[in-house]
């Protein structure tokens, strides 16, 4: 997707521009919506700059979701919307990470109520939060093998 | 596990008490660890997923409009709200603009099942704390919106009402009278719950100064809704992100300091007046005639009329009735103010006729990871009052 000169006036994608310039792998805009893609290493820190900047303000973490794109690589895509509620602001904040070793840093300390988002995501998932302080499954039984939204677990089961 | 606390009198075990998954005052299949010093709570531990269904991968196998029949089970004391979120999030998908009058009733509906749902929250709550009359006066307020849903969409609960690109059906005729003599006799009964509890000196002593959750901790864990408002933050998405023309509303958002139980209470109960407000002001605006579904061949099946008639209509209708019909690839995540706070759907697509990704943000979900927070040092029986002010659905918190 072509970057329009409205995104990158748009007050967050210039603020973590000016932040780091090499941490922002990418960034577009769909239907309104702007996603602002990171690299892994940059992570935590590019959240903590959007929670912790007074000009921003994204004290509010709405949601983490994953989106497993097999059998393309990277597989997983972890989306993690913020909201400002200050400064009525909305950003889709993105990491992509491949199969073969689906490890992020844990937002946990910034948000402690990401505690449970990214248990779920470990569990239907299998990405690992490093840092996380309990990172055991939530919603599946705790003998349950395998991660079941990602693509290519059989939906009759294994066995 | 037990461990070993000091005591005034020396050391003692703690006990592990398990309430739930079956116990009535979890709403569901809640399972609670309690860690207890005598009746001092220590530590507490949620065991989530007993009502895991998956409805997240099934979504997966399903197309675009059959999700829907799916999201009415998630939060089923509110599917209108569900049925909302999720159509909003594929119309942002598609880029398709829904028509006024479907705008309208759309808002009235959703608001009517914020009170429907407040009122089993009222209900249940009360019972749990000891007041069993206000749950039967609830019911039978609950039961008069259940009836005009019925009414409307033909269904009581699982109502499946809101269609990408509008509604299912053209409303009954008759509909606004139904809607107006419930809003005649609706104020008198939030009075008439007041009365019963606002300054009833048993509700006080069990819900003031229970369960205070600050609002710097409430933003912490990304608690949102009425246990937000309640201690003093007054982000209601309906105001900060307004979907579906609630830009053209006039209200208010009820918010407390106090950021107790009984805050909570008084927020909600007062949001049930904010939405009486909503829905007269939608009466008036709502034409009697006009499109209730967008022109879009293809997305939004033909009328029945036209199907039988029309060669181009019937093949449309084979079309989205077969195969179905396929965004393009992208992503949106729309939220809306459910009932228990920020209602999240968040759709990607891949340019096929199913998704390729459906998540909910489910707000009982992230709202009952507060629970520690508010009842460690508390006594057992205020883990109830909090438990109840969370106003959790399990369907919702396990989807």
């Amino acid at each position: 997707m072509t970057e329009k000169a409205d995104v990158q006036q748009n007050p967050t994608v210039l603020g973590l521009r000016t932040w780091n310039a090499q941490a922002v792998l990418e960034v577009c805009e769909f239907r309104g919506e702007i996603t602002v893609v990171v690299g892994r290493e940059h992570l935590y820190s590019a959240a903590e700059y959007l929670q912790k900047d007074s000009a921003l303000q994204f004290e509010h973490l709405s949601d983490l979701t994953c989106v497993d794109r097999f059998p393309m690589e990277p597989r997983f895509e972890l989306s993690y919307h913020l909201v400002s509620i200050s400064r009525r602001l909305k950003v889709r904040l993105r990491v992509r990470v491949p199969g073969s070793d689906p490890v992020v840093r844990s937002l946990t300390d910034l948000w402690p109520g990401m505690n449970w988002h990214e248990r779920e995501t470990f569990d239907l998932f299998g990405v690992r939060f490093e840092g996380h302080p309990d990172l055991r499954r939530i919603l599946m039984p705790e003998d349950w093998e395998g991660h079941p939204l990602r693509k290519d677990f059989p939906v009759e089961g294994f066995r | 596990m037990p461990t070993t606390v000091q005591t005034a009198t020396g050391t003692a075990q703690t006990m592990v008490l398990n309430m739930g998954p079956q116990h009535p005052s979890t709403h569901g299949v809640l399972r609670v660890m309690l860690e207890l010093d005598g009746e001092t709570v220590v530590k507490v531990e949620s065991d989530i997923g007993y009502l895991h269904t998956g409805i997240e991968k099934t979504c997966e196998a399903k197309t675009y409009s059959q999700v829907i029949t799916l999201t009415d089970r998630i939060d089923y004391l509110a599917p209108l709200s569900n049925n909302l979120c999720y159509c909003l999030a594929v119309e942002k998908l598609l880029g398709l603009q829904v028509p006024k009058r479907a705008q309208y009733v759309r808002v009235m509906l959703t608001e009517l099942t914020r009170i429907g749902s407040h009122l089993v929250w009222l209900g249940t709550h009360a019972i749990d704390l000891g007041a069993m009359s206000v749950f039967l006066y609830c019911f039978r307020e609950r039961e008069e919106i259940l009836k005009i849903l019925e009414f409307i969409s033909g269904q009581r609960m699982m109502t499946s009402y809101f269609r990408i690109g509008g509604l299912a059906l053209e409303p009954p005729t008759g509909w606004l009278e139904r809607m107006q003599r419930f809003l005649n006799m609706f104020p008198s009964r939030i009075d008439e719950y007041e009365t019963l509890l606002t300054e009833n000196r048993i509700w006080i002593a069990r819900t003031k100064g229970i369960g205070v959750l600050s609002a710097a901790d409430a933003i912490a864990m990304s608690v949102t809704g009425p246990m937000l408002r309640a201690a003093g933050v007054g982000y209601d998405v309906r105001k900060y992100f307004p979907y579906s023309s609630y830009e053209e509303f006039d209200f208010d958002v009820p918010t407390r300091t106090d950021s107790d139980c009984y805050g909570r209470y008084l927020v909600r109960v007062a949001e049930m007046r904010e939405s009486l407000k909503i829905i007269k002001q939608a009466m008036e605006k709502v034409p009697a005639q006009g499109p209730i579904r967008s022109e879009a061949p293809g997305i939004v099946p033909p009328e029945r009329e036209k199907m039988k008639t029309e060669m181009e209509a019937l093949i449309y209708h084979f079309k989205i009735f077969t195969e179905g019909f396929s965004p393009p690839p992208g992503e949106a995540y729309q939220t809306i103010e459910s009932p228990r706070g920020e209602l999240g759907f968040y759709v990607a697509s891949d340019g096929s006729p199913k998704p390729l990704r459906v998540k909910v943000r489910a707000p009982s979900f992230v709202n009952l990871q507060s629970l520690p927070k508010m009842v460690v040092g508390r006594q057992v029986a205020d883990v109830i009052a909090c438990i109840g002010t969370t106003d959790i659905v399990l369907g919702e918190v396990d989807r």
